[in-house]
């Protein structure tokens, strides 16, 4: 019931690999732990690899936003890829989409991102 | 026929994981879809997130009161998520999309646009200082295939 955050670093792409559920509760280790591995590591991309996350409330859309704000404003991009159904639904009522861009997997995603996979 | 549960438990924001799974546990014997049911539950977390957050300002010693009724006949859900908190002074204003009271938190004021695309009733009642009622009802889809 809780979530486990991968972080591996492509290039200059913070690759976020999320499972289990991302609500208020642990959205807040998930918001620590990306902001200091941006900064420890001078990235300004970021990846978000949705494909085992099985729940997310409007508690993740705050945290994703929040991330795409920073990286924004190091000139920075943020991509998402294997979102199922129920999650790419609250994305599509919040408007993410328009700022965050969506790719099928890691693998379109890093080239989104100009990282060779 | 109506089968109720009620549910109390305090401001800890592990308790918004707890309540929805309950929930969900309660309403699956009415037999949802998964889209019926990851719906029923992500509202759950909204309303539940509210109170810790916006009715108790994240002070784990404020309670929280949950009930569930299931009209069996019907296929109706009825949820009411009880806070004794600080109240929404401006309910029109909380229900918009996007706005949020508390920016700085990162929250992205979606909470209640959620709870009014996934149920087909949304019922706010608050008063300031003593506190915050949503009511939300959700009539079951027909479609389902049924087993016999």
């Amino acid at each position: 019931m809780s979530l486990l955050i991968d972080l591996e670093t492509r290039g200059n792409v913070l690759c976020v690999r999320l499972e289990g559920e991302l609500d208020h509760h642990t959205a807040m280790a998930l918001r620590k732990q990306v902001d200091a591995a941006l900064q420890e590591q001078q990235l300004i991309h970021i990846l978000v690899n949705l494909e085992k996350l099985t729940f997310m409330d409007s508690s993740g859309l705050g945290v994703i936003l929040g991330r795409y704000k920073y990286v924004h404003t190091l000139g920075g991009e943020m991509v998402v890829c294997s979102i199922s159904p129920q999650i790419k639904r609250l994305f599509e009522m919040s408007g993410l989409f328009k700022i965050v861009r969506l790719e099928l997997n890691e693998n379109d995603a890093l080239l989104a991102l100009g990282v060779a996979s | 026929m109506k089968n109720r549960m009620e549910l109390s438990f305090t401001a800890f924001s592990q308790n918004e994981a707890f309540a929805r799974v309950a929930v969900g546990a309660f309403v699956a014997q009415l037999d949802p879809t998964m889209d019926e049911l990851t719906e029923i539950k992500t509202v759950v977390s909204e309303a539940v997130t509210n109170a810790v957050i916006h009715g108790y300002h994240e002070d784990p010693e404020g309670m929280i009161f949950v009930e569930a009724e299931l009209d069996l006949e019907h296929e109706i859900v009825q949820l009411t998520i009880k806070d004794n908190g600080v109240g929404i002074h401006n309910i029109e204003e909380a229900r918009q999309p996007l706005y949020t009271s508390k920016p700085e938190l990162e929250r992205s004021g979606m909470g209640f646009t959620i709870m009014e695309n996934f149920m087909d009733k949304v019922e706010i009642y608050s008063e300031p200082m003593e506190g915050t009622t949503v009511t939300l009802v959700k009539q079951l889809s027909k479609q389902r295939a049924y087993a016999n």
